[in-house]
């Protein structure tokens, strides 16, 4: 079947895709975006977290075929998600991706350095989970991103236990999570300063 | 108190270097961190290519059986599938691999030893058909009865998992289905006992824990146009895997191209193999890319686990509280293939004492072959079972003496000269007690917040949490301390060396070093710290770190602790050997301008040549000019001894790592529920190169033995040996929930022997952290809780 949905903005269509394909495996094998993760493939870990019409969903819990016509933003958007947001207010939906004039006119930053991505737009979230330390292996990062910065939007001044309810569907094996309440904090502390 | 007045160590001074920003002992960050947080970082699962096919592999749906025939037609027929292969598809005559004793087959052959045992591969053009044609593989089984505990693997007439063993530690065990057994004796314990005022004796029982990294066993095979194949690979060890995959390949090593791809994790369960022959095998067979990636459940299956044990301690005291003898058997479950075990048992035996001195030492530890999923390496390596029962024992102890718990371990901690139960002086700051004075100093959090914090009361603060199964009812809060002993580095004589390759040169008008090593990043850290030293050791602001792969010698295995001191003690070696060829080559081409270069010690220091007055001789840039200066050699710690196979004596470790834990926990009686409230570390690591690393492991360790403490085990039928929670629905780790703030104190004395002083980080933390919070649970409920994990029913009193 063919399955034509709005990824991070830009019109996305998905061909061939058998009837048994999850979100999350179109998503990696079809279109090029292997950033959402595959650490369960049964909805447990959190790894695979998208935003589907501005909601967070497990995408490995998502068949390809229930995103027809829907908005969906992954970790590869999510600069870009931020940014919109702070330039147009608040994207509770998450439709406020690229236009399509800028999706056609898109190109890659010439300014981006492949080996370690340095010069790359960032949003406060990112940003945040590297200075904080929260990253190790990384495998867990941009499910707890697209998580994390979706609560953030909900609730800008969470409190600790906020945010461990809002990231309590997301495993992470390396941390012990306390460097990730820390990137959380200081997003939250950094957005309101930005105010 | 001994040890009192001991000098505890003095902090590392670094000359070369300490002006360089970005150096050792800074909060650099990752290297990698942009690429993880934007999706970009290739992880092993992510690996495309053009034409490329996916492997599946079947596995047996039964623990033991024969293996009375494969029928692949089929599966081979159906539309989309390239290749079946099964044992008689091998190439060579090499068809076993393992990390010590090659007894692991790489397809089954006439006979499956565990539940999930590779019996056939395929690759076909989507994942999907691959699943479907693994499941038209028809393969009949006729059951053997299967071995699952001591009594049964070691009964006269047991079914023998391995027959006509070879290996080298057949000779000295009691029966074949036992795999290594080592003895650890020292002094007379009949005579100790006798002197002992009070006896206590447990027994404790340990749980298999699964290391449940995040990025599932992947990797993506290429073949070349040479009948190589490029391998893509998730791995904790690339020439390890190198020397296992070749002979099965029939290729030689330079034919097999190994690239480290992102690595999810791994915490010892990348040790062994797992896809990697068979990936090889199927791209070769077809001629196509093929990429192989396991799913959660096959992960469970896919990797072996932290060995389960059952320990069986005996120690006495003075009414002084002092430690008399300890008599000691553990038993570990090693399941259908060798793996790590035998390294396991060397471990278990020699810290199977713990951090405290004992004159009088008996330890017997043993590893059984059973039918039971396959046991191995698993961050703390035999260490972490261990440290269970000994602190549990402790705080028996001490309340037979009378004593308090924490001031008990310190009036026995070992210290710098002590000798473990092996005869070996600990030779490097051992502040056991100080770890534990720390712990216990820190602030406690505040009791019953539910009834001071008013209407701030949060139920998510309380056991069973949004669950909202109390308001405080039944809640009983505890406290607990811990504190272990970890070895750093491969012990008992193994060559544990690494390779470092690093090249200065100028690029851009700057000068800049590129650190090239073999060393699997897998989350820890090594890239970021690799950097730091070459800024350390060169004073440049610029290094590149070159992807890991086996175009360079080998960085050993990221696991036991022990990259930072080796490979890093290689990086900054060949840093060194640089550095000298940099200063000759200025010599030579300045050395008549200015007496100093022959005269003064010369550093580098921001991008210059400078004396240690901090007097510019020349600029790097003009030193080097068009040329560049490159070193790759091999690096080594100093050289360890195997233990004696009768009493367990020898220089067998070269380091050792101390952390201390206090968990603080609320209990609900009740129901059984346990919330964790703060579990606090103080861990000695000679010298931080990177603080904000060194943080992060070890609050990722502490939160791995939580796991082990209230909620992580494998449940294998032990009818039938097969595994009953393959998922993490059925297998839980810690959430964030679950976890609580980990405050952590570090300490830096340094190990005179060691690269900068430092000391291996990453697994004391997971030794003390589970048996502070089973101590914690015990001094909560007054329960004696002998088993990990301990689960509602063990206090509630419904088990």
């Amino acid at each position: 079947m063919r399955v034509n949905f709005t990824v991070n903005g830009r019109p996305q269509e998905a061909d061939d895709v058998w009837e048994g394909e999850s979100l999350l495996y179109v998503l990696r094998e079809r279109l090029g975006l292997p950033g959402s993760k595959n650490a369960c493939e049964q909805g447990e870990c959190g790894s695979c977290t998208v935003r589907l019409d501005g909601v967070p969903v497990c995408s490995c819990l998502v068949a390809a075929g229930q995103v027809e016509g829907r908005e969906v933003v992954t970790v590869e958007g999510l600069a870009d998600h931020a940014r919109q947001r702070t330039e147009h207010g608040s994207c509770g939906t998450g439709s406020c991706g690229t236009s399509l004039d800028a999706a056609k006119q898109w190109q890659p930053k010439g300014d981006t350095d492949s080996q370690t991505g340095e010069g790359t737009e960032l949003a406060p979230i990112q940003q945040a989970f590297i200075d904080a330390g929260a990253v190790q292996c990384g495998f867990c990062t941009p499910g707890l991103l697209v998580a994390a910065d979706e609560m953030l939007e909900q609730n800008p001044n969470p409190t600790d236990a906020d945010i461990r309810e809002a990231l309590s569907g997301n495993l992470c094996r390396c941390t012990g999570y306390e460097k990730i309440m820390d990137a959380v904090r200081l997003a939250a502390a950094r957005q309101g300063e930005a105010v | 108190m001994p040890g009192r007045n001991a000098p505890l160590g003095t902090p590392t001074k670094v000359t070369q270097g300490s002006k360089t920003k970005g150096g050792i002992g800074e909060s650099t960050l990752r290297p990698d961190g942009t690429l993880k947080v934007t999706g970009e970082f290739a992880y092993s699962s992510d690996m495309w290519h053009e034409d490329m096919l996916w492997g599946q592999i079947l596995r047996s749906t039964t623990a033991h059986a024969e293996i009375v025939s494969i029928d692949t037609a089929e599966a081979l027929a159906l539309p989309g599938v390239y290749a079946v292969m099964t044992y008689d598809d091998l190439p060579t005559d090499v068809r076993n691999y393992g990390l010590e004793i090659q007894d692991t087959p790489v397809l089954a052959h006439g006979r499956v030893r565990h539940h999930g045992e590779p019996v056939a591969i395929v690759a076909a053009d989507h994942p999907e058909t691959a699943r479907r044609a693994a499941a038209k593989i028809k393969v009949e089984y006729r059951d053997l009865p299967v071995v699952t505990d001591e009594a049964s693997a070691t009964a006269p007439d047991a079914i023998l998992l391995h027959e006509n063993r070879t290996d080298h530690h057949v000779g000295h065990v009691d029966h074949p289905n036992i795999v290594h057994r080592q003895p650890i004796i020292r002094g007379d314990v009949e005579a100790a006992r006798a002197r002992a005022d009070f006896i206590v004796t447990g027994e404790y029982t340990f749980g298999m824990q699964d290391q449940a990294f995040l990025g599932p066993e992947s990797g993506l095979a290429v073949p070349a146009e040479d009948g190589g194949v490029d391998l893509y690979i998730a791995t904790q060890w690339l020439h390890s895997d190198l020397r296992q995959i070749a002979p099965v390949l029939g290729l030689p090593e330079d034919r097999i191209r190994m690239t480290l791809s992102g690595v999810g994790g791994a915490f010892g369960g990348r040790e062994d193999l797992s896809m990697q022959i068979h990936a090889c095998l199927l791209a070769l067979r077809t001629g196509k890319p093929v990429k192989i990636v396991y799913n959660r459940f096959e992960s469970f299956f896919g990797h072996v686990h932290r060995h389960p044990a059952k320990l069986t301690y005996e120690h006495g005291a003075t009414k002084d509280g002092k430690l008399t003898h300890l008599k000691a058997r553990i038993v570990l479950d090693g399941g259908a293939y060798a793996s790590a075990s035998p390294a396991v048992v060397g471990n278990a035996a020699s810290l199977g004492a713990g951090p405290y001195v004992i004159d009088d030492v008996d330890i017997d530890c043993i590893a059984l072959y059973t039918n039971n999923p396959p046991c191995g390496a698993m961050r703390g390596f035999g260490a972490v079972q261990a440290c269970f029962a000994y602190e549990a024992q402790m705080d028996k102890l001490a309340d037979a003496v009378g004593m308090d718990r924490v001031e008990f371990r310190r009036l026995n901690a070992m210290e710098q000269g002590s000798l473990l139960p092996t005869g070996q002086a600990v030779d490097s700051p051992a502040p056991v007690a100080e770890l534990l004075r720390r712990v216990k100093a820190m602030p406690l959090p505040p009791e019953q917040q539910w009834l001071t914090a008013g209407e701030a009361a949060d139920v998510r603060q309380l056991p069973g949490g949004l669950s909202n199964t109390t308001h405080g009812e039944g809640v009983v809060r505890g406290v607990g301390y811990a504190v272990g002993i970890k070895n750093v580095g491969f012990s008992e004589g193994f060559d544990d060396y690494s390779t470092a390759r690093v090249r200065m040169e100028v690029v851009g008008g700057e000068p800049v070093a590129t650190v090239h090593t073999a060393m699997a990043e897998v989350g820890q850290g090594g890239v970021t710290v690799h950097a730091q030293i070459a800024r350390t050791e060169l004073g440049v602001a610029q290094v590149t770190i070159h992807p890991a792969d086996t175009q360079v010698g080998s960085a050993g295995s990221t696991s036991a602790s022990r990259q930072t001191y080796v490979t890093g003690g290689a990086v900054k070696n060949s840093c060194e050997l640089v550095r000298e060829k940099v200063l000759e080559a200025g010599r030579r081409k300045f050395g008549s301008y200015h007496p100093a270069w022959a005269t003064a010690e010369l550093l580098l220091e921001g991008g210059k040549v400078v004396t240690d007055a901090g007097e510019v001789l020349a600029d790097l840039v003009d030193v080097l000019g068009e040329e560049s200066v490159e070193v790759e050699a091999e690096w080594r710690h100093r050289p360890t001894e195997p233990f004696d196979l009768r009493t367990g004596q020898g220089f067998g470790h070269v380091q050792y790592s101390f952390a201390a834990h206090r968990a603080v926990v609320e209990v609900d009686t009740e129901l059984g529920l346990v919330k964790v409230i703060e579990l606090a570390c103080a861990q000695d690591v000679g010298k931080a190169l990177n603080p904000l690393s060194v943080v992060g492991q070890i609050q990722g360790g502490t939160t791995q033995g939580l796991g082990i403490a209230v909620m992580e085990e494998i449940v294998v039928d032990p009818k039938t040996a097969k595994v009953r929670n393959p998922s993490f629905t059925d297998y839980l780790i810690p959430t964030i929930l679950d976890t609580p703030t980990i405050p952590v104190d570090v300490l830096e004395l340094a190990d005179e022997h060691a690269p900068y002083g430092l000391r291996g980080v990453g697994e004391a933390p997971t030794l003390s952290s589970t048996p502070a919070v089973l101590a914690a649970i015990r001094n909560a409920t007054g329960l004696e809780l002998t088993k990990t994990p301990v689960r509602p029913e063990h206090l509630t009193g419904t088990a």
